[in-house]
């Protein structure tokens, strides 16, 4: 059994799903609390992950990343040509292509609780700052959570975006579900039920998780 | 020691034009009919509206031309009409939300965790969540949580507006005992008189984003041209003092400015200070004073104003005292008997009062 794969792919997850609350999160509050009439635009543009093909995805990444896009013009900074078919490459990647599934909840979860709650933490002297992590953040936890996990699922499960700008190359790029294709394509029927099986149960075991604990959040509010 | 405020601006459907000033000591309360502008001018003061125009409280400037003070820095407590508590805290550390940005900031505490939980009685509340408490409740965990930021500035918007009458009248004493203790100004927005009497020293009346009148209550009361005059309940509070008892009938005498009321029961001792209210309704009016008849209290008045209010009635103001020197009341009459008197402003009468109501706990003495 080869676990390689299975590592690379929750260590892009992981590192993905890191980049996007860190990201995702001023993201969703400027999306949730902004006037600004454009901001929907934004919105949709983060999005398009959700309906565009993951080959156009990844056709366009592909040459924002390579030799001569931005991305061969950033790598050139430590002395590589590109950061296609690289570990970097498919975490930029994963970023943009899980990004709607942590933005929407964590958006979603701000605008819930309406003005209220931070117009009285403000009224307690709490500053801006201090209101978003006292306040805001412990109320729109239930969004957190399931843009986490959403996002980490998502991400494990990636496959078209992954071979148009990663390969197959293992130990960078080779991440599970190109592995499952590649035992397929080379006829060893074993291993991708192996890998395929543990997809499956992970990926229910994540959503039972988070269904549960969700319940249990929302239960400890009441 | 006072607030001075003055907002302009546009909002939705009127134009929004308020200039005003409040004591820096006790309740001014804003009244007007929905949809006035008097939470606007309150979100205003609180910096969560920004409108055109100059604030200052104690001549510390929040908002003038060039500055504008963020809410998070104004020195405020401000309690909502629905309590607004943070739901993933306890109630205490919701009470101490405030408490710790300020106190635990080096600013003096001069209102204690221990006293608020006293005085709104909170004891058994602390360790719960706000979720599981009544809306009379969580009010008073609003009213707490604002006065433990240590403000000097109290600003409630129609704090008992949200509440079933049952939850109100449970509140409104505890409002009251915060009255007489509370080191800080309140302006307190409202729509109910009733409330409003209980509550306020001094009156903002608001009227489609304009200021109609401004003084302290009992004048703009006794005032039978401003629209409160005209409402049935129409009446005026007055402070008193108690003076003495009459321990064989059980009645207390009442000292007001100018004149004396016997009302039932025993008021306290001899110096508190009491609230009452003397409705327009309860008010007649004699040329001599009432013998052979069983009103107990018929005090020498002056009619100051009067004004037709309808087909039937007339609204009359009478100063207390021979010389019309002391406090105001206002007498509803019917203009058949103001004309078979052949009343006028001007001449002396003697006020008989049927009925006197203390406003500080709700009581009702029929004199």
């Amino acid at each position: 059994m080869n676990w390689q794969p299975i590592v690379l792919t929750l260590q892009l997850a992981t590192l993905t799903t890191a980049i996007l609350l860190v990201v995702g999160t001023p993201l969703a509050w400027w999306l949730a609390r902004s006037r600004a009439w454009w901001k929907e635009a934004v919105a949709t543009v983060v999005a398009l992950p959700l309906v565009l093909p993951p080959t156009v995805l990844g056709f366009y990444l592909l040459t924002l990343l390579g030799p001569d896009g931005p991305g061969g013009w950033v790598a050139s900074l430590w002395g590589a040509r590109s950061l296609a078919f690289t570990f970097e490459g498919l975490v930029i990647g994963s970023v943009l292509y899980s990004m709607p599934f942590v933005v929407q909840p964590i958006r979603n979860a701000f605008e819930a609780f309406g003005d209220r709650p931070l117009e009285a933490a403000a009224t307690l002297r709490a500053s801006p700052l201090d209101m978003f992590f006292t306040v805001a953040v412990p109320l729109a936890r239930r969004g957190f959570l399931t843009g986490a996990v959403l996002g980490f699922a998502h991400t494990m499960g990636e496959f078209g975006v992954v071979l148009m700008i990663g390969g197959n190359i293992p130990g960078k790029t080779k991440v599970l579900s190109v592995a499952i294709y590649d035992h397929v394509e080379t006829l060893q029927w074993a291993e991708a039920h192996w890998l395929a099986g543990g997809m499956l149960v992970f990926s229910f075991t994540v959503i039972l998780a988070m269904m549960t604990l969700e319940k249990r959040i929302g239960q400890a509010r009441r | 020691m006072s607030l001075t405020a003055r907002f302009q601006g546009t909002l939705g459907r009127f134009a929004l034009d308020v200039a005003f000033e409040a004591p820096g000591r006790g309740v001014t309360a804003l009244f007007g009919p929905s949809g006035c502008g008097k939470t606007s001018v309150l979100r205003c003061v609180a910096g969560l509206q920004r409108l055109g125009g100059r604030m200052a409280l104690d001549g510390d400037v929040w908002q003038d031309e060039r500055h504008f003070r963020p809410t998070h820095k104004r020195p405020i407590g401000y309690v909502f009409q629905e309590a607004s508590l943070f739901p993933h805290l306890s109630v205490r550390s919701n009470l101490l939300f405030g408490h710790r940005r300020t106190v635990g900031r080096g600013v003096p505490e001069s209102i204690r965790l221990d006293d608020v939980v006293d005085l709104l009685g909170l004891a058994r509340l602390l360790d719960r969540s706000p979720e599981h408490l009544s809306g009379g409740e969580r009010q008073r965990v609003g009213v707490g949580r604002a006065l433990l930021s240590q403000p000097r500035l109290l600003l409630m918007d129609e704090p008992l507006a949200a509440l079933d009458r049952f939850s109100k009248e449970e509140i409104l004493p505890y409002l009251e005992r915060l009255h007489g203790v509370l080191p800080v100004p309140v302006l307190y927005v409202s729509h109910d008189i009733a409330e409003v009497e209980r509550l306020a020293d001094h009156l903002v009346l608001l009227r489609e984003g304009r200021v109609v009148a401004a003084g302290p209550m009992q004048d703009l009361q006794a005032d039978p041209s401003l629209p409160i005059a005209r409402m049935p309940e129409a009446g005026v509070t007055l402070p008193a003092v108690v003076e003495g008892h009459e321990e064989a009938y059980g009645l207390t005498a009442l000292r007001l400015e100018g004149g004396r009321l016997l009302v039932p029961g025993n008021l306290g001792a001899v110096g508190a200070g009491r609230r009452v209210r003397i409705a327009a309704s309860d008010i007649s009016l004699a040329r001599q004073p009432s013998t052979g008849s069983t009103i107990l209290n018929s005090l020498p008045a002056r009619i100051v104003a009067a004004e037709r209010q309808d087909e039937v009635q007339m609204m009359a103001v009478v100063a207390l005292g021979a010389e019309g020197q002391g406090a105001r009341l206002l007498a509803r009459v019917t203009r058949k008997s103001w004309d078979a008197l052949g009343l006028a402003a001007g001449q002396d009468v003697f006020a008989q009062v049927k009925g006197v109501a203390l406003v500080q706990d709700g009581l009702q003495a029929e004199g």
